[in-house]
């Protein structure tokens, strides 16, 4: 293949059919500047940070140091500004547009929270510091816990969780704790609605169960005369999501939460759609025992290109005393850490042990409490209810043209089926394709499993009516131009993207996982 | 509400279109016992005046690393962190763009996360890494589990100078899989005998150099030993600065490489957000057993160099109950802080940067262990060491707190108090150390002891 000096591809491999392809000499579109990756400028003996030189003294390394090149270049700092720059804007964001995102919160991110979590006296600490010089942030940290508490009606929250499957751990583990406490060793079923994010029944394997799925029923919720049927004395607990996942309250809930006990099991609740109710139902209220509450999707932390998350983990008082270590205490005056398993049983639990190294992600915590003291009570009511308001808005403006999963109102996300688009020859990946050209980030495709070709749409509370309805007039537009038969738009999109629609089956089938000089790499210069 | 676009002109209409009354309607499906009557008890709104006094008054109650001489580390270590890379990471497309399942619109984090993968690998001197992961603990925890996955035995044997929280998150996580974590307990300035406790049902010896207490050590006897048993090594590092001047743990014969990243481009934090580490050999039944996210070059339509998120068969959202892992985020925005600073370092800057943290050590050490009772128990270290004092080190460092100057860490803050490790204080010195840190140090240390 023939390539330019920046080392992409000049020509193109095969001519695409969209006509609107316009070769450049240089790889650029614009704007939109090829940019190769940093090891292709090969400046190996460059740098951009300027350093004292060493004084070449002895050294303590008993023999063990390095050898040999490290193969790393270094790029000056204009270099680097531009290369992260140039970069960047091949990304969409929220700041730019809508994401919506079925189940993954794409809401504002406001900056105030990005400066008060830059505030030298939470960012320059150190996690092992003595408890008396970072009384501010265990101060933070209690109020935060405080605020998820009264939010949820519980009596107890673990922080450490770095992130949301990271604190559905943390609660199967206080499940588990819990049984083995009771000394009962055949409680090892755990029942996952089929609906369930891939993370709940992966959890629950990670923590010694084994998973037992249940249907839905024809509403989109939990099948309730499937569920009894799987009651028993093996059962550990039932992992259920509410909302659901098909965007729906489970009605049930305070039934099966008291059938789940009366079996013997605990309840966890994937808080991943908390944002829904927040405000407006307390989740300890329906009888849960442990819910992981995803700060980056409730509380707007940034998700950051894929991170960092943060899940906390609220526990109902039968599942409190097994919470994991370290976690802070008051004795109203000042603050203090329990770091170590002994302390926290010589004060009355018996934790399941340590999840993390420290005392969880400190950063998203400073910029959850912005948003939530920015909203307080009466707003994070509010946020609940126009967010559901939005969703239900989009599925009422979309539903001539584009197919509702199920009848009725939705809480804050819409689902679609692909019933619209029968034989049409545009799948929901085509359609979700087409959406790019349009400016719009795609929804959720192809979840929840129990749909067939699911588009899940979660507009947020963010979203204002005007950008809605612009939103509706581009899915209205797409989905009669798939019907009138206008299917290349849909089949050759992206056309108006940083990339054309990438081979992922190449990817997976030849694995190029790094850069490596062209010589050594037969597979990337194919 | 200032980030709420709705009015309530708007409310209304949206809720005629639905068909509806009122947002009551919405909500129907809510058990009566469930509803709120009333609001929270919990403030109202506040301005973003009023949330900024709040927050400043919290802050203000700590005492941050730059406000005094700081040799805090035990697996966090403050570093001087270019401005440029705070400055990239807060670009909207960065910081609020979500995981990049769309490729076509998600190259540049896909493109970053490939040169951090290329980088990882390079420092580890292992040629597969994954796109990062929470942070160095959880990696440790990972790979044990992936080690038992390959190996299809069912235990690990832990060095007791493994850093204890990693030991604890290992243990943790191994548990309820019925892994069994075996580990002798903490041997200051020694490897303790790890060859001796591998047997035929070991799955993998997991050995951090430097270690907790900051002694460096050769993996080169413990591979062997390991690899004739068909167990593999896992070698951890807390301080990812130290591989720009020690050798990498994959030339001595790991398998399994992971650490922490929290050096270059994250900050302190508090704990977090790190960034973790995590690479392995180029073996096929090593990269399907690995967790987290890849990120692989490919071709687009237009046969253009692109990058995806490949392998995602081992993953959770394909794999439910199957999966390698439960793990959905990554660390994404510290990977990309962590490889720009990477990228700005190159590996000039970054031998460079070592050795000016490995000299600072040196020579703070050689200061502190001249003072009558106290005694240097690591023989060799990178960047931090660990002395033996004449008495408790954790009231030393109160008592240097209080002086101003904080000191490092007392192993009894690690291992708890009453392990045999309460006269040991660790010690971290890195490039923002100034002489007149040292000299405050020194000072203060003589007064109290």
């Amino acid at each position: 293949m023939a390539m330019n000096s920046q080392g992409r591809p000049s020509k193109p491999l095969h001519t695409f059919d969209a006509g609107a392809y316009t070769d450049t000499f240089s790889g650029s579109r614009g704007l939109d500047q090829a940019e190769p990756l940093i090891f292709e400028r090969g400046r190996f003996d460059n740098t951009g940070v300027d350093l004292p030189e060493p004084k070449g003294t002895k050294t303590r390394l008993d023999g063990l140091e390095r050898s040999g090149e490290l193969g790393l270049p270094g790029l000056s700092e204009p270099e680097a500004m531009r290369h992260y720059v140039r970069l960047s804007r091949k990304n969409y964001a929220i700041d730019l547009g809508l994401y919506p995102l079925g189940s993954c919160t794409m809401k504002h991110n406001p900056r105030l929270n990005e400066k008060l979590a830059r505030l030298p006296g939470f960012i320059d600490i150190h996690p092992l510091q003595p408890h008396s010089t970072v009384q501010g942030a265990y101060e933070l940290i209690g109020e935060l816990a405080h605020w998820l508490m009264t939010l949820t009606n519980t009596p107890a929250v673990a922080m450490s969780p770095k992130a949301g499957a990271h604190g559905e751990l943390c609660g199967m583990m206080a499940i588990r704790a819990a049984l083995d406490a009771r000394g009962e060793k055949n409680r090892r079923r755990v029942l996952v609605p089929e609906s369930a994010h891939g993370t709940n029944p992966a959890t629950a394997v990670q923590c010694g169960f084994t998973v037992d799925e249940i249907p839905a029923d024809e509403g989109g919720r939990v099948d309730m005369e499937a569920f009894k049927a799987k009651l028993g004395d093996d059962v550990a607990g039932i992992m259920l999501t509410n909302p659901n996942t098909c965007g729906l309250f489970e009605r049930d809930i305070r039934e099966i939460a008291d059938l789940i006990h009366e079996a013997g099991g605990y309840f966890y609740c994937d808080g991943a759609n908390f944002n829904a109710i927040v405000g407006r139902v307390r989740p300890g209220d329906l009888g849960i025992d442990a819910m992981h509450i995803n700060l980056h999707k409730t509380f707007s932390t940034p998700h950051g290109g894929g991170g960092p998350g943060s899940g906390p983990t609220v526990f109902s008082e039968a599942l409190a005393p097994y919470a994991p270590v370290p976690y802070v205490k008051t004795d109203g005056e000042g603050w203090t850490m329990v770091e170590h398993e002994d302390e926290a049983r010589a004060d009355g639990g018996d934790p399941f042990g340590r999840m993390v190294a420290f005392h969880g992600n400190m950063g998203m915590f400073t910029r959850a409490l912005s948003y939530m003291m920015s909203h307080g009570s009466d707003g994070l009511k509010q946020a609940a209810e126009d967010a559901v308001l939005n969703a239900n808005y989009i599925l009422a403006r979309l539903k001539q043209v584009m197919t509702p999963a199920f009848e009725g109102t939705c809480m804050h996300e819409a689902l679609f089926d692909d019933r619209f688009l029968k034989d049409t020859g545009v799948s929901t990946l085509d359609f979700a394709k087409a959406m790019i050209d349009e400016g719009y980030h795609p929804m959720t495709m192809y979840f929840p499993l129990v749909v067939h070709g699911a588009m899940l749409i979660e507009p947020t509370e963010t979203e204002s009516k005007a950008g809605l309805d612009r939103f509706c007039d581009t899915l209205e537009a797409l989905a009669e131009a798939a019907k009138a038969g206008e299917t290349e738009r849909f089949t050759n999109a992206p056309v108006h993207a940083p990339a054309k629609r990438l081979d992922e089956t190449k990817a997976a089938r030849s694995p190029v996982l790094r850069w490596t000089p062209a010589e050594d790499t037969p597979q990337a210069a194919e | 509400m200032r980030y709420l676009p709705l009015t309530p002109d708007d409310r209304k209409a949206m809720l005629d279109t639905v068909g509806v009354s009122s947002i009551e309607d919405l909500f129907a499906d809510v058990p009566e016992a469930a509803r709120l009557d009333g609001p929270v008890n919990l403030p109202r709104r506040a301005t973003e005046l009023e949330v900024e006094r709040a927050f400043t008054r919290m802050a203000k109650k700590n005492l941050s690393a730059g406000e005094a001489p700081f040799f805090v580390g035990a697996g966090a270590y403050k570093h001087h962190v270019p401005a440029t890379v705070d400055h990239l990471i807060q670009r909207s497309e960065f910081l609020t763009s979500y995981t990049p399942y769309q490729p076509e619109i998600s190259q540049g984090t896909l493109q970053t996360l490939f040169e951090f993968q290329t980088q990882v690998a390079a420092l580890t001197g292992l040629p597969v890494a994954n796109a990062s992961m929470y942070d160095g603990s959880t990696s440790c925890a990972e790979a044990v589990l992936m080690a038992c996955r390959i190996t299809k035995r069912s235990k690990a044997v832990l060095s007791g100078n493994l850093h204890p929280h990693y030991a604890a998150a290992t243990h943790t996580l191994a548990k309820y899989m019925d892994i069994e974590t075996v580990s002798q307990g903490a041997k200051p300035g020694a490897l303790d005998d790890l060859i001796g406790s591998i047997d035929d049902d070991t799955a993998c010896v997991v050995v951090q150099t430097p270690d907790v207490f900051g002694q460096l050590h050769d993996l080169e006897a413990i591979s062997k030993a390991a690899h004739e048993k068909g167990a593999l090594v896992i070698a951890v590092f807390t301080e990812v600065v130290s591989l720009g001047l020690v050798k990498s743990p994959g030339e001595m014969g790991a398998d399994i490489v992971v650490g922490e990243g929290q050096s270059l481009g994250v900050g302190l934090q508090f704990g977090g957000p790190y960034v973790g580490l995590f690479a392995c050999r180029d073996d096929r039944n090593f990269i399907r057993n690995m967790p987290g996210r890849l990120a692989g070059e490919t071709v687009d339509a237009d046969g253009r160099r692109g990058f995806v998120l490949t392998l995602s068969t081992r993953e959770q959202h394909i794999r439910r109950d199957k999966a390698t892992s439960n793990i959905c985020t990554n660390s994404g925005l510290m990977a990309l802080a962590w490889t720009i600073h990477m990228t700005l370092l190159g590996q000039a800057g970054l031998s460079k940067l070592a050795r000016l943290n490995h000299e600072a050590a040196c020579e703070l050490a050689d200061r502190l262990s001249a003072i009558g009772g106290v005694e240097l128990v690591t023989g060799s270290f990178f960047n931090e060491f660990t002395l033996r004092l004449p008495t408790g080190a954790a009231k030393v460092v109160d008592q240097l707190a209080a002086k101003g100057v904080l000191a490092g860490v007392p192993a009894s803050r690690l291992y708890g108090e009453g392990k045999g490790v309460d006269d040991l204080l660790i010690v971290a010195a890195t490039e923002t150390n100034t002489p007149a840190d040292f000299d405050a140090f020194e000072t203060a240390l003589k007064e109290i002891l």
